[in-house]
C-alpha cells in the first residue's frame, strides 16, 4: 500500500484535494440545483443526496491512504504543502498532517458519509443548500485539522461556524432561531479574541524573522514571550477552545444546539465539531504556551473545570426528559474527560484523551444518528414517549443498547479504553480530580441505562409505539462500520494508539522540558 | 512487563499439553452467543421500510390487536430455532467443560511453580502501560473454570427444560453463553484490567438477563439497579488499579504481587489499595453496604439465579481477593475490614432470610449471607477455605435454586393449567409439594443439610473449616497484632466468630423454615390446581440429581486432618499451595495456625451442635399446618415486619441517596444554574445588556439638531474639564 500511495506521490497532493473537493462539490451542486429547476422535486431531491454521497463517498477513498502514508514515528508535518496566500501579509496556505491530526481527518471524512446516508430521506426542503452547506462545512473541519498557518487555521476556524448555523437555523427543530443564533455567538465571542492573540503573535513573529509570519513551526520555535504576555494569549485561545469543547460553565449552548440542530447537524457537532476545541488545546494552546499551560494555577483551573464538567454534564444528563438534550449533557462529561486527559499531560491520560476524542466521535455520532431515525418515525424525542418498544423495533433496541453500552464505557467496546486510559495516566499527576472523575462511571451507567430502560423496556403503554417500523437496510447498512468500530477499538485499539502515541509523546515531553525552562520559553527542539 | 522473567513462553511445562489451547475456553462460549444471537434477531427481526417516514400513520395502529403477555410458560409454542439453540447453547459449554478437564489433568501431569501464561496479543500499549491480553492458568484459575464451565454445563442443559416455551429462548441461551464467556475472561485474564473486562462483562449479562422479560417494569427496573449498584463497586475496582498503576507500577497479577511483597508491611499504600479492591467486590459479591442489587436480581429466569446470583458471578470478589493475596496479606487492618463486613453481611442477611416468603427470596439472602461466609475466610487469609466454600456453595446454592426452579415451574403449570394468577414463588402457596415432586423434595435437602452444616455433607466441611480459620488467627497471627478503629484485631476475630456461629444457627433455621413450608404440612395452592402439580421432566432433574451427588461428597475436596480417617487430607490446600500458599503463611507469621486435638474436637462439635440445633428448632416451632395461604396472610408486626421489609434498608437509600441526587440535579444543577444562573443570567442577560445599550444609542439618533448641538457642548466642556485639571 505503501509503495503504491508513494508511486502516485500520494503525500504530495492529498491535504489540498481534500480540502477542494468537498467545495468543487458544493459548486457543483449549486449548478445542480440550477440546471434542474425544471424537474419534479422528487427527482431533484433524489438526485441531489445521490450526488452528494458520491461526493463524500470519493472524499473517504481519497482519504484512506493517510492511514498509511502518514507515518506516525516522524517528527515532522507529513503530507505538508507550502504555497504562498497573501504574502503582503505574510499569510501563507501552510497545511501538514501528524498522527494526532491524520486519525481526526479520517475521523470526519469517514463519518460523513453515514450523515449523509443517515438524513437519506428526512431532509427533502431547500436540498441543494443543504448539502452544499455540509460540503462547505467539511472544507472548514478538515481545514482545522490540517492548518499550520494561524490565519489559514482563523479563517477555517471561522468558515465552520456559517454553515452550521445555517444547518441549525433553517433545517432545525422549533426554537431554531433561538438555538442557532446563540451557537453563533457564544463561539463567534469566544473566538474574537483568539483573532487578537493570533495578531499579536503574528506582529511578534514578524518582529523576530523580520518581514511579515504567521507560521505555526516559526512562533513554536522562535518567540519569546513573557510569563504575563503568555498567560494572556493563552487566555485567549483557551477561551476560544473551552467554548467549543465545551468546558463548564461555556456549554449552554451545546443542548440547545443539539437538540434543534436536524440530525447530521447534531453528528457533526458532536462527533467532529467539539473535538477542534480539544484539537485547539493540543496543537496550539499547550505547544506554543507550555509555561502558562503548566502553570500550577492554570492547570487547576482547567482540571477543575474538567472535572466539574464530568460530573455536572453526567447528572444534569440525568434529569433530562430529553433524549437529545441527555446526549447533549453526557458530551459534556466526555469531554470533560479529554480535557482532564490533556491537562493531567501524561502519555498514558493524552493517548486516551485522544482515544475518547474519537470514540465520542462514533459513539455519540451513533446515538444522535439513532435518535435521528426513530424521530423520523414518531417525531418525538421525549423519552416519556416511548417504552416497551424493543419488542416493535428488536434491530433498533439491539444497536441502541450497544452504543449506549459503549458510551458508559463497558469493557469490550471503545468506550472503556479511552475512559480507562485517561484515568489511569492522570491518577499519576492528578490522584484526587481523577477520582473524582471516576465517580462518573456510576452516574453515567446511571442515566443512560435509566433512558435506555424507559425506551426499548418497561411494558408498552402508547398505542403510537405499536405500529413502529424496525430500521431499514440503509439504516442497518450505515450502523455496521459504526458498531464495528466500537468493538473494534474496545477489543483491539492498538493500531490507532500506534498512530497517535509518538504525536502524543512528543507533545508530553515537548511542553514538559519547555515549561521547566520558564519563565522565558526557549526554544525547543520538538518538530 | 506482563510475563514475569523466570517463566519465558513456551518453556513452560503445560506449554506443550492441551492448555495450550486456553483460549479456546471463551472462544466456544463466544461462538455460542454469535450463533444463538444471529438466530434470536433472525426469529425477531422484521427490517423496516426503505422511507421510514413515509406512511407512518396509516400504521399506527395496525398491530394494536392486544395479546403482548408472553411471560414464560404462557406461550403455547416453542421457537422455530428452539431445536438448533438447544443444541448448540449447552453445547459449547460440554465442549469447553470437556477442555477444561483435559486441561486439568494435563496440569495434575506436570510441576507447576509458575502460572502459564499465554499472551494474545498487546492490548493498550501506552506509555508505560504495557497492557497485553493474557491468559493466565494456574490453580487458581484451574478451580474457577471447572466450576464455571461444570456448573455453567448443568444449569444450560436445565435451561433447555425450563425456558423451554419462552420466545426469547435464543435470545436467553445467547445471554447465557455471553456470560460464560465474560466469566471465563474474569478467571482466565492474566491483569487486572482484564479480569476487569471479564467483571463487568459478566456485569451486563446479568443486567439483561434479570431485565430478560422486560416488560415488566420491576423486572427492567431489578437489572438497572444491579448494573448501577455494580458500578459502585466497579468505582472502588478502578481507582485501586489506578493506585497500583502509579505505586507498583505494573497492572498485571504477577508483578503486582512482586511488588507489593515489597510494600511496607500494613502500610497506608497497600491498606488503601485494598479497600478500594474491597470495594469492587461488596458490589459484585453483594457486600454491605452494596448487596441491595442482589435479592432483586432474583427477577431474572430462576436458572440465571442459580449461574450467575449464586453459583459464579458473585463469587468473583472472593476471588479477586484470593487472586491479589499477596496484597492482602501485606495489609491487615484491610483484612479485618473484609472479614469483619463478611461476618455481618453473612449475619445480617441471616436475620432477612428468617423471614422472607418469596421462596428466591430466602436463597437469595441466603447466598448474600454465604458469600459473606466465604469473605470472613479471605478476609482471615484462609484463601483456601474460601475458595472451598466457594466450591461447595456453588454445589448446593446452585441445586437449591434449580430445585426452587422446579418447584416454580410446577406451581406455574399449574396456574398456568386453571388460568389462575396468583404467585407462583410464595411458600404460602405451596406445602405438601414432597408428595407431587418426590426427586426435588429429596435433593433439596441434600441441599439444605449442606448449607446447614450437617457433618459429611459438603458445606459442614467448608464453612468448619472457615470458622476454625477464624478461630486460630485470634491468636498468633498479623491480624491478632493488627487493630481497627483501635479495636485489637483478636477481639474482633472472636466477634466474627460469634458472627459466624450464630449465622450459622439461623441458616440452619431458615433453610428447614423453606423445606417445611415448601415440601411438608397440607398443600395451599389451591383445589383446582392441584391435581396439575408435577415433576419436572428429567432433562431439568437431571442437572439436580449430579449436583446433589457433588453436595453429598464435595467436602472430600478438603478433608480436615482431624478426619483424615475418611479421605485423602487436604486435597485443595496442596492444589492451592503453590498461588496463595506464600500470603497465608504471611498472616500467620510464617507457620501453619496451630490448634491442638482438643480445641479442634470442640469447635466441630460446636458447629455440628448449632446445626443441628438450628434445625431442631425450626421443626419443633414451625407448623406449617398452621400457615395460610398468601391471599389470607395478615400483614406483620414488629420485628417481623421489619425483617420481612428488610430493614428498610432500599427504601432508606432511595429516600437518602438516590430522590436527594435526582432533586439537586434537576432543581439545583439544572433548572437552577444550567437554566437559571449561566443562561438565564449570563448567556441572555447579556445579550439583553447588549440590546439595552444598543436602543440607549438609538434612542439618542433622534434627529434633533438642538440636542446634539447640546450634547456636543457638553461634551467639549467635559474634555476640556478633564485636561484642565489633570
Amino acid at each position: 500500500m505503501t509503495a503504491f500511495l508513494s508511486s502516485i506521490n500520494y503525500s504530495a497532493w492529498i491535504v489540498p484535494v481534500l480540502l477542494l473537493l468537498p467545495a468543487f462539490g458544493a459548486v457543483g451542486l449549486l449548478a445542480h440545483a440550477r440546471l434542474s429547476a425544471g424537474d419534479a422535486a422528487d427527482k431533484r431531491w433524489r438526485e441531489a443526496r445521490l450526488l452528494a454521497l458520491a461526493f463524500f463517498v470519493a472524499e473517504a477513498i481519497l482519504s484512506l491512504g493517510l492511514w498509511w502514508s502518514v507515518d506516525p514515528a516522524v517528527a515532522g508535518w507529513q503530507a505538508a504543502v507550502d504555497l504562498p496566500w497573501i504574502p503582503q501579509w505574510g499569510i501563507r496556505f501552510t497545511v501538514g498532517l501528524d498522527g494526532i491530526s491524520m486519525t481526526l481527518v479520517l475521523l470526519t471524512t469517514l463519518l460523513m458519509p453515514l450523515v449523509i446516508l443517515g438524513s437519506w430521506t428526512s431532509i427533502r426542503s431547500k436540498v441543494h443548500s443543504y448539502y452544499a452547506l455540509l460540503m462547505l462545512l467539511t472544507v472548514g473541519m478538515l481545514g482545522v485539522f490540517v492548518s499550520l498557518d494561524l490565519v489559514l487555521f482563523y479563517v477555517m476556524w471561522e468558515i465552520m461556524l456559517v454553515p452550521m448555523y445555517l444547518i441549525i437555523g433553517v433545517w432545525g427543530g422549533e426554537r431554531r432561531l433561538y438555538a442557532s443564533l446563540k451557537f453563533f455567538i457564544y463561539t463567534m465571542v469566544g473566538s474574537l479574541l483568539m483573532l487578537v492573540a493570533i495578531l499579536y503573535l503574528g506582529s511578534e513573529a514578524s518582529r523576530v524573522l523580520g518581514s511579515p509570519t504567521f507560521s505555526y513551526d516559526f512562533i513554536l520555535n522562535n518567540v519569546r514571550l513573557d510569563p504575563t504576555t503568555t498567560l494572556w494569549l493563552f487566555g485567549a485561545f483557551a477561551l476560544a477552545f473551552a467554548v467549543k469543547v465545551p468546558m463548564f460553565p461555556f456549554h449552554t449552548w451545546l443542548p440547545d444546539a443539539h437538540v434543534e440542530a436536524p440530525t447530521a447537524g447534531s453528528v457533526i457537532l458532536a462527533a467532529i465539531m467539539l473535538k477542534m476545541g480539544t484539537f485547539g488545546f493540543i496543537r496550539f494552546a499547550l505547544p506554543l504556551f507550555p509555561s502558562a499551560a503548566m502553570n500550577p494555577a492554570v492547570r487547576t483551573f482547567m482540571v477543575t473545570l474538567a472535572v466539574i464538567g464530568i460530573v455536572y454534564g453526567a447528572l444534569v444528563a440525568l434529569v433530562q426528559p430529553d433524549f437529545k438534550k441527555l446526549v447533549a449533557y453526557s458530551s459534556v462529561s466526555h469531554l470533560g474527560f479529554v480535557m482532564l486527559g490533556i491537562f493531567a499531560l501524561t502519555v498514558e491520560s493524552m493517548q486516551g484523551a485522544l482515544m475518547v476524542t474519537i470514540n465520542h466521535g462514533v459513539s455519540t455520532g451513533a446515538l444522535f444518528l439513532l435518535i435521528g431515525m426513530i424521530y423520523e418515525r414518531r417525531h418525538t424525542r421525549m423519552i416519556a414517549d416511548y417504552g416497551g418498544i424493543a419488542k416493535v423495533v428488536p434491530i433498533f433496541a439491539t444497536i441502541l443498547t450497544i452504543v449506549c453500552l459503549s458510551s458508559i464505557g463497558v469493557p469490550g467496546t471503545n468506550g472503556f479504553i479511552g475512559e480507562f486510559l485517561v484515568l489511569v495516566g492522570s491518577y499519576k499527576t492528578q490522584p484526587l480530580a481523577t477520582i473524582i472523575a471516576a465517580t462518573s462511571v456510576v452516574f453515567a451507567a446511571a442515566y443512560m441505562l435509566w433512558a435506555l430502560q424507559r425506551i426499548i423496556y418497561n411494558p408498552m403503554t402508547k398505542p403510537e409505539n405499536e405500529g413502529l417500523k424496525d430500521l431499514n437496510w440503509r439504516e442497518i447498512g450505515l450502523m455496521v462500520p459504526l458498531l464495528i468500530a466500537i468493538l473494534w477499538l474496545g477489543v483491539y485499539p492498538k493500531p490507532l494508539l500506534d498512530k497517535t502515541e509518538p504525536a502524543a509523546r512528543r507533545l508530553v515531553e515537548s511542553v514538559q522540558t519547555a515549561a521547566a525552562r520558564t519563565p522565558a520559553r526557549a526554544t525547543n527542539g520538538a518538530r | 512487563m506482563m510475563i514475569p522473567a523466570m517463566t519465558p513462553e513456551g518453556a513452560h511445562p503445560l506449554a506443550t499439553t492441551v492448555a495450550r489451547l486456553v483460549w479456546l475456553l471463551p472462544l466456544l462460549p463466544l461462538l455460542g452467543f454469535l450463533i444463538n444471537g444471529t438466530l434470536a434477531m433472525l426469529g425477531v427481526a422484521k427490517v423496516g421500510p426503505a422511507d421510514p417516514s413515509a406512511g407512518h400513520d396509516e400504521h399506527a395502529h395496525a398491530a394494536h390487536t392486544g395479546g403482548h403477555d408472553d411471560h414464560a410458560h404462557h406461550a403455547p409454542t416453542r421457537h422455530k430455532f428452539a431445536g438448533i439453540v438447544s443444541l448448540i447453547g449447552p453445547g459449547v459449554l460440554i465442549a469447553a467443560f470437556g477442555l477444561a478437564v483435559a486441561c486439568f489433568l494435563a496440569m495434575r501431569g506436570v510441576e507447576m511453580e509458575h502460572p502459564y501464561i499465554v499472551t494474545l496479543y498487546q492490548w493498550m500499549p501506552v506509555g508505560d502501560l504495557n497492557l497485553a491480553a493474557t491468559f493466565q492458568l494456574d490453580q487458581l484459575s484451574m478451580v474457577m473454570v471447572l466450576v464455571v464451565t461444570g456448573v455453567g454445563t448443568l444449569i444450560h442443559v436445565f435451561s433447555v427444560g425450563y425456558m423451554q416455551e419462552d420466545p426469547g429462548y435464543p435470545r436467553y441461551f445467547a445471554y447465557l453463553n455471553l456470560f460464560i464467556f465474560f466469566m471465563l475472561i474474569l478467571v482466565l485474564g492474566g491483569n487486572y484490567p482484564l479480569l476487569f473486562v471479564g467483571w463487568e462483562g459478566v456485569g451486563l449479562c446479568s443486567y439483561l438477563l434479570i431485565g430478560f422479560w422486560f416488560s415488566e417494569k420491576a423486572n427492567a427496573d431489578a437489572g438497572k439497579k444491579a448494573f448501577i449498584v455494580n458500578r459502585i463497586g466497579d468505582f472502588g475496582f478502578l481507582v485501586a488499579m489506578f493506585l497500583m498503576f502509579a505505586n507498583l507500577g505494573a497492572l498485571d497479577f504477577g508483578n503486582v504481587a512482586a511488588k507489593a511483597a515489597e510494600l511496607p508491611m500494613g502500610g497506608v499504600m497497600a491498606t488503601t489499595i485494598c479497600l478500594f479492591l474491597f470495594l469492587g467486590c461488596a458490589g459484585k459479591s453483594a457486600q454491605i453496604p452494596l448487596y441491595v442489587w442482589l435479592p432483586d436480581a432474583m427477577a431474572g429466569p430462576t436458572p440465571v439465579s442459580a449461574l450467575i446470583h449464586a453459583a459464579t458471578m458473585v463469587t468473583a470478589g472472593v476471588y479477586l481477593i484470593a487472586r491479589s493475596a499477596t496484597l492482602f496479606s501485606m495489609a491487615p487492618t484491610a483484612q479485618l475490614v473484609v472479614a469483619l463486613v463478611g461476618g455481618l453481611t453473612a449475619f445480617f442477611a441471616a436475620t432477612i432470610g428468617l423471614k422472607q416468603w418469596d421462596i428466591k427470596k430466602v436463597l437469595a439472602y441466603s447466598t448474600v449471607s454465604q458469600l459473606g461466609y466465604m469473605f470472613v475466610a479471605v478476609g482471615v487469609g484462609a484463601y483456601v477455605a474460601g475458595i472451598f466454600h466457594l466450591v461447595t456453595h456453588a454445589f448446593f446454592k446452585a441445586l437449591l435454586f434449580l430445585g426452587s426452579g422446579s418447584v416454580i415451574y410446577a406451581m406455574h403449570a399449574a396456574y398456568h393449567a386453571t388460568h389462575k394468577h396468583d404467585d407462583a414463588q410464595d411458600m404460602r402457596n405451596m406445602g405438601g409439594l414432597r408428595k407431587f415432586m418426590p426427586v426435588t423434595f429429596y435433593l433439596m435437602w441434600i441441599a439444605t443439610l449442606a448449607i446447614a452444616g450437617i457433618p459429611f455433607f459438603s458445606g459442614f466441611f467448608s464453612k468448619d473449616e472457615i470458622l476454625g480459620s477464624v478461630f486460630a488467627r485470634a491468636h498468633g497471627s498479623t491480624l491478632a497484632d493488627a487493630s481497627l478503629l483501635g479495636v485489637p484485631g483478636g477481639t474482633i476475630l472472636m466477634l466474627i466468630y460469634g458472627l459466624g456461629l450464630a449465622s450459622a444457627l439461623m441458616t440452619a433455621i431458615y433453610m428447614t423454615r423453606m423445606m417445611l413450608y415448601t415440601f411438608h404440612g397440607p398443600n395451599r395452592t389451591g383445589e383446582a390446581e392441584r391435581p396439575h402439580l408435577a415433576e419436572a421432566p428429567w432433562i431439568m432433574t437431571g442437572p439436580l440429581v449430579v449436583l446433589g451427588a457433588l453436595s453429598l461428597v464435595g467436602g472430600w475436596l478438603n478433608v480436615p486432618a482431624l478426619l483424615g480417617a475418611i479421605g485423602p487430607v487436604g486435597v485443595l490446600d496442596h492444589w492451592l499451595e503453590p498461588v496463595v500458599g506464600e500470603a497465608a503463611l504471611r498472616t500467620t507469621l510464617g507457620a501453619a495456625p496451630h490448634m491442638t486435638h482438643e480445641t479442634e474436637l470442640m469447635l466441630v462439635g460446636v458447629a455440628i451442635a448449632i446445626a443441628t440445633a438450628g434445625i431442631a428448632f425450626a421443626v419443633w416451632r414451625l407448623k406449617p399446618a398452621a400457615l395460610v395461604a398468601k391471599k389470607d396472610a395478615v400483614a406483620p408486626q414488629g420485628i417481623d415486619r421489619i425483617l420481612e421489609n428488610k430493614y428498610f434498608v432500599d427504601e432508606g437509600y432511595d429516600k437518602g441517596i438516590v430522590q436527594p441526587t435526582l432533586d439537586v440535579s434537576r432543581v439545583v444543577l439544572w433548572k437552577g444554574l444550567d437554566t437559571g444562573i449561566i443562561d438565564g443570567l449570563f448567556v441572555n442577560g447579556s445579550a439583553l445588556l447588549a440590546r439595552a445599550i444598543g436602543w440607549m444609542g438609538s434612542q439618542l439618533q433622534t434627529g434633533q439638531v438642538g440636542t446634539y448641538a447640546w450634547v456636543l457642548l457638553i461634551g467639549v466642556i467635559t474634555l476640556l474639564g478633564a485636561f484642565t485639571f489633570r
